[in-house]
């Protein structure tokens, strides 16, 4: 479903990600360990191309995302190409990034109306179905700041699922909520992972990432140091980096 | 009596049945009488001295020529405003964007346009026709179809309105800019990574957002735009101020045709207030747990508020008398 291939980026002089390597199959679910300013992020957000990559490609179920390959060259996609291959990507940010104008479930319907123009009768069904599985039914007419931070971030897991995408993205989902309500946002994506969606997580949850995921991706440095099934990476580290980092948050 | 009065009080906390007395504020009672003995003089002043002539004022206030000069003044304002607004946001968004020929473009008008005085711009307007006293169609640099006068094609009203709309998009520009810049930049971001179109990103997401930085200073644009347009007075159009001079000129009654333009200034941006706090209101929402509530709300509420401590007054003295026999 997803490959990464020599991936690399830089800001300026810092090189961000040196080469990265990573694939991950349909219904699978990747958990992105690492510590902060390991490349973790921009790895996710090159992957639906927020971030452009200056060497290697990616690509989501076959298709080469922000370029279009004609004979030996690479074609740069217009933005609007690359809105519409972002359709199929769902993104959930550590902010959360709800619209504060707009109400729950407009934040969920806009959308699919206004990305892909699906009729609005259509949209309104399926938002208030996806609110209710994420478990916020209740809370369809209110606005984001009316509602607490785990609510905010099912809201968001909700919006990015109403474009019915092939591959879901976290960027920290659970960073930037309080302790308490961490469990309630954890809960959401494990269900997910059950239903078969695929997933990319950035996370520091190692719970969560022994539970469910299929694949435990460490990064150091830009680069990927480890990975594999979650006994092998989280239960016997094989590089030093990587049981250094598991003694500190374990 | 209707309250059956309890024979024997049940034993409660002592504290809780004194009687509280209000602090006493002895100097807020002395700066009452000083402003209201100063309130008095001034009313005192603008009703006896004769000089004020109010009785010309209320002769004029609603005459055909000056409520003809009113509505010219809203006419012009409201073209100022609007196409300012516009053509500051399409500025805005040319200073936001990637092309630096169209940056360039946007900071050069917004330069020119708020370094030069108004009512220097508006004579050059009022003078087109001596630069140019044709203006031609057709193909740019190439054969035209044909040609109109400027003056038929611009005449002193619309000359006005473009001027002041010129002059007024290169302030609107910055305001507008501001607020998008206002706007936290994961909003983008966001509506990036669901593939939402450029330009609803802008018109829907991002504009909307913009709007609670933008009203409040676009509203002291306007009620400067109503005032602005008294310098229009100096192309001989007649909106409010001219008039009013033309009809002092030829009556001698400077003062009391002052405050007639006073008086419709007042209104103007009176009712201009007024909607601004209800647009305000409008993109509020979602922006604070609560809206704050309309004046016609609030009175509402202090109404049932004033009756139910009346309610409760009474009754506590019908307990009281009730328990005191």
């Amino acid at each position: 479903m997803v490959r990464v291939r020599g991936v690399h980026k830089s800001y300026g002089a810092l090189e961000v990600l040196k080469g990265v390597d990573l694939d991950v199959r349909t219904g699978e679910v990747a958990v992105v360990l690492g510590p902060s300013g390991s490349g973790k992020s921009t790895l996710l957000r090159s992957i639906n191309h927020l971030e452009k990559v200056d060497r290697g490609y990616v690509s989501v179920g076959g298709e080469l995302v922000g370029y279009r390959r004609a004979g030996t060259r690479l074609h740069e996609l217009k933005e609007r190409e690359i809105l519409k291959q972002r359709t199929q990507i769902g993104f959930v940010f550590q902010s959360f990034n709800l619209f504060p104008h707009l109400t729950a479930l407009e934040n969920v319907a806009y959308a699919p109306v206004a990305s892909q123009g699906r009729p609005r009768r259509d949209v309104l069904p399926l938002a208030r179905s996806l609110l209710e599985r994420v478990g916020v039914g209740d809370k369809a007419d209110a606005y984001p700041r009316q509602l607490s931070g785990g609510q905010q971030q099912r809201v968001a897991i909700a919006r990015a699922l109403a474009l019915q995408p092939r591959l879901v993205l976290f960027d920290e989902p659970t960073s930037a909520l309080d302790p308490e309500l961490v469990g309630e946002v954890l809960d959401v994506m494990r269900d997910l992972a059950r239903s078969g969606t695929t997933m990319i997580v950035v996370s520091h949850e190692i719970g969560f990432a022994r539970e469910v995921a299929d694949t435990v991706v460490f990064m150091d440095d830009g680069r990927i140091v480890e990975q594999g099934p979650p006994s092998e990476v989280l239960g016997a580290p094989r590089h030093e980096r990587t049981k250094a980092f598991l003694a500190k948050v374990l | 009596m209707s309250a059956p009065a309890p024979t024997k009080p049940a034993p409660v906390d002592e504290i809780s049945t004194l009687r509280v007395v209000p602090a006493r504020h002895p100097w807020r009672w002395v700066a009452t009488a000083i402003v209201a003995v100063l309130l008095a003089m001034a009313i005192n002043a603008l009703i006896t001295n004769p000089a004020w002539d109010w009785p010309t004022v209320g002769e004029f206030v609603v005459n055909a020529s000056i409520l003809e000069a009113v509505r010219l003044t809203v006419v012009l304002t409201l073209l100022g405003v609007g196409l300012g607004f516009v053509l500051g946001t399409v500025l805005a968004l040319m200073r936001i964007s990637h092309s630096p020929l169209l940056q360039a473009v946007s900071w050069t008008y917004i330069w020119i346009f708020r370094s030069v005085p108004l009512i220097l711009q508006l004579l050059f307007w009022y003078n087109l026709a001596i630069l140019y006293n044709e203006i031609r169609f057709g193909v740019p640099f190439g054969p035209s179809f044909f040609g109109v006068g400027t003056m038929e094609l611009i005449p002193p009203v619309a000359a006005a309105a473009l001027g002041l709309a010129l002059h007024q998009a290169a302030y609107s520009a910055e305001i507008v800019r501001s607020g998008f810049l206002s706007v936290d930049s994961g909003q983008l971001e966001a509506a990036a990574a669901l593939g939402i179109p450029r330009t609803r990103q802008v018109w829907r997401i991002i504009l909307p957002q913009a709007m609670r930085t933008i009203i409040p200073t676009a509203g002291n644009e306007v009620v400067g735009m109503v005032k602005g347009t008294s310098v229009v007075y100096i192309m001989a159009l007649p909106e409010l101020f001219y008039q009013v001079q033309v009809v002092y000129t030829r009556n001698g009654r400077v003062i009391p045709l002052l405050l007639v333009a006073t008086f419709w200034y007042l209104v103007l941006t009176t009712v201009l207030t007024v909607v601004q706090y209800y647009v305000e209101r409008y993109y509020a929402r979602g922006s604070a747990r609560a809206l704050p509530p309309t004046p016609l709300q609030r009175v509402r509420r202090t109404v049932t508020e004033v009756r139910a401590r009346a309610q409760r007054r009474r009754e506590q003295s019908e307990l009281l008398s009730g328990g005191a026999r």
